[in-house]
């Protein structure tokens, strides 16, 4: 699904954390939006996720206007900064979540939500996890649980806070390569916001580097490095 | 036993022996004061008579009142409470606004509040001499001096109680678990069935368990606004004080007995439930 980002503006008080930034991402894309801390980059993610709405502005999915289809109806698989897995349930139960919860009609029988999770964690290469709680899995456990979470509800694109911010050096270059795979696997439009340039340039087709609520530059790793088209992205990316 | 526990322990957070010693007498001193006496004496004072002496005081046509009438004000007051609780802490950690400190303040007022001072709001707001007083008496609905005034004082007093509790934990937690809830497809209120409410389900438990004590020994508020007619608007507390202030001290203190082994009940009940998800409540504290 490409995703066409027309104008948007996000203002929080007086604080103007979006000023009207417009971006094309093709279908299939993998994005980085790469930033420092308030550069606007997880506003941007979490109104794609329809968790906020801009306040002018359109969202096209596919070109059909996106800009008040709830966060239900958006079916964006969203992985949170800390998971945010369900503390009280499975890892079963939290990857069922997003099936269960669709209208009675809709819903798959319980054998086939039982098969979904089970190739589910297969993917994530957990096979044997499902009946264990949140809180007894690793830190990059619990993000490839939430990453399987995300899938199960056969999204149209996959959203990523910070995926690999609370994980160690080692875990987190295993985890890119994993992603890196679900993506190509599942030609899904993704999208990950991060502040580690390192991180961006070696996972992404497409960067888009932001800062003070505007796109700086965008362009594939390559071309960034090569030219910066200001002198922010040529330090943010020396770092 | 192995052999490191058999090793003298020098931890550097260990005291002398006779000062720990000392430390744990004080402790236990100041509890048997504080706690064990005064519960020793009322159980004491109310068998003083004899088991059936007690029994028989309990069942005067008043006394039978009085209890049920307190059981049925605290069986009212915790749904409304809870509810209430849970809205309040809802708003005031979902969602940012002006006033947001003010109205966090307004929760807190019946704790800072005196009952006393509480109860006569009511009768001055219901009262048949206010305005709105009179049109309920005119429509045949007393507040005060009868059962929705009890109600509304004892709702009042113990309002905090669950709101307390809540309003900490929902700030801990954050939203992002609703919000990865609401982007997997679920609606308002099953997210708010199957996350929000198991994730508050501890401390909405504390919180009603105090509730529940607080309204079935709410004295002050009530005793302002019940009018304290014997076998109608008298309740456990009130009765109890106006037994003593007869010198019906077996009877008085019969009713005290009681109305703390309700109280030892919910303490049991909450004891019983830890015990009961033990592994659920230490997976929880670990995440």
């Amino acid at each position: 699904m490409n995703i066409d980002i027309d104008g948007i503006a996000k203002e929080f008080g007086t604080t103007t954390a979006l000023s009207p930034v417009s971006l094309q991402i093709p279908s299939g894309a993998l994005v980085a939006l790469l930033g420092p801390s308030g550069s606007g980059k997880t506003t941007l993610l979490r109104i794609l996720g329809g968790l906020e709405f801009p306040d002018r502005g359109r969202v096209l999915f596919d070109g059909s206007d996106a800009t008040h289809l709830s966060v239900q109806d958006r079916r964006a698989g969203f992985v949170f900064q800390s998971y945010a897995l369900f503390r009280h349930m499975t890892v079963a139960q939290n990857i069922a979540y997003g099936l269960q919860a669709r209208p009675r009609r809709q819903r798959p029988s319980a054998p086939q939500i039982e098969a979904r999770v089970s190739d589910l964690l297969h993917m994530i290469r957990l096979p044997d996890i499902g009946g264990r709680y949140p809180s007894q899995l690793s830190g990059g456990q619990r993000q490839r649980v939430a990453l399987a979470r995300a899938l199960a509800i056969d999204p149209r694109m996959l959203l990523l806070d910070e995926p690999f911010g609370a994980l160690d050096a080692k875990v987190r270059k295993e985890l890119r390569q994993n992603l890196r795979t679900i993506h190509d696997d599942t030609g899904l439009t993704t999208v990950f916001v991060t502040h580690d340039q390192d991180e961006a340039m070696a996972l992404a087709d497409m960067v888009v580097v932001m800062s003070m609520g505007r796109i700086e530059q965008v362009g594939h790793p390559q071309e960034i490095r090569a030219a910066p088209s200001s002198d922010f992205v040529r330090e943010f990316i020396a770092v | 036993m192995s052999d490191i526990a058999l090793a003298p322990r020098r931890a550097c957070t260990t005291e002398a022996r006779p000062l720990r010693a000392a430390l744990i007498a004080l402790a236990f001193a100041g509890l048997g004061l504080l706690v064990f006496a005064p519960l020793a004496l009322v159980f004491g004072h109310a068998l003083s008579d004899g088991w059936a002496a007690s029994v028989a005081a309990l069942r005067q046509p008043d006394a039978l009142s009085a209890i049920r009438l307190t059981l049925l004000i605290t069986a009212l007051t915790i749904p409304l409470n809870a509810g209430f609780g849970i809205a309040a802490a809802w708003f005031v950690t979902r969602f940012e606004f002006r006033g947001k400190a003010l109205l966090i303040t307004l929760i807190d007022l019946p704790f800072s509040v005196s009952p006393v001072v509480a109860g006569l709001c009511i009768v001055l707001l219901f009262g048949a001499n206010s305005a709105m007083g009179g049109w309920l008496v005119a429509h045949d609905m007393t507040v005060v001096f009868a059962l929705p005034g009890i109600l509304l004082a004892t709702v009042f007093v113990t309002f905090p109680f669950v709101a307390r509790e809540l309003i900490p934990v929902m700030i801990e937690q954050g939203r992002a678990e609703e919000e990865a809830a609401l982007t997997l497809g679920a609606g308002g209120w099953r997210v708010f069935r199957t996350v929000t409410l198991p994730n508050i389900r501890w401390a909405l438990i504390y919180g009603v368990l105090l509730c529940t004590a607080r309204a079935m020994g709410e004295f002050g508020a009530v005793a302002v606004v019940s009018g304290k007619i014997r076998g109608q608007t008298a309740t456990m507390p009130i009765t109890i004080e106006m037994l003593y202030n007869e010198y019906l001290s077996t009877a008085a203190f019969s009713m005290a007995a009681l109305l703390t082994v309700f109280a030892l009940l919910t303490l049991l009940v909450k004891t019983l439930l830890e015990i009961r998800h033990s592994d659920q409540l230490a997976a929880m504290r670990r995440h």
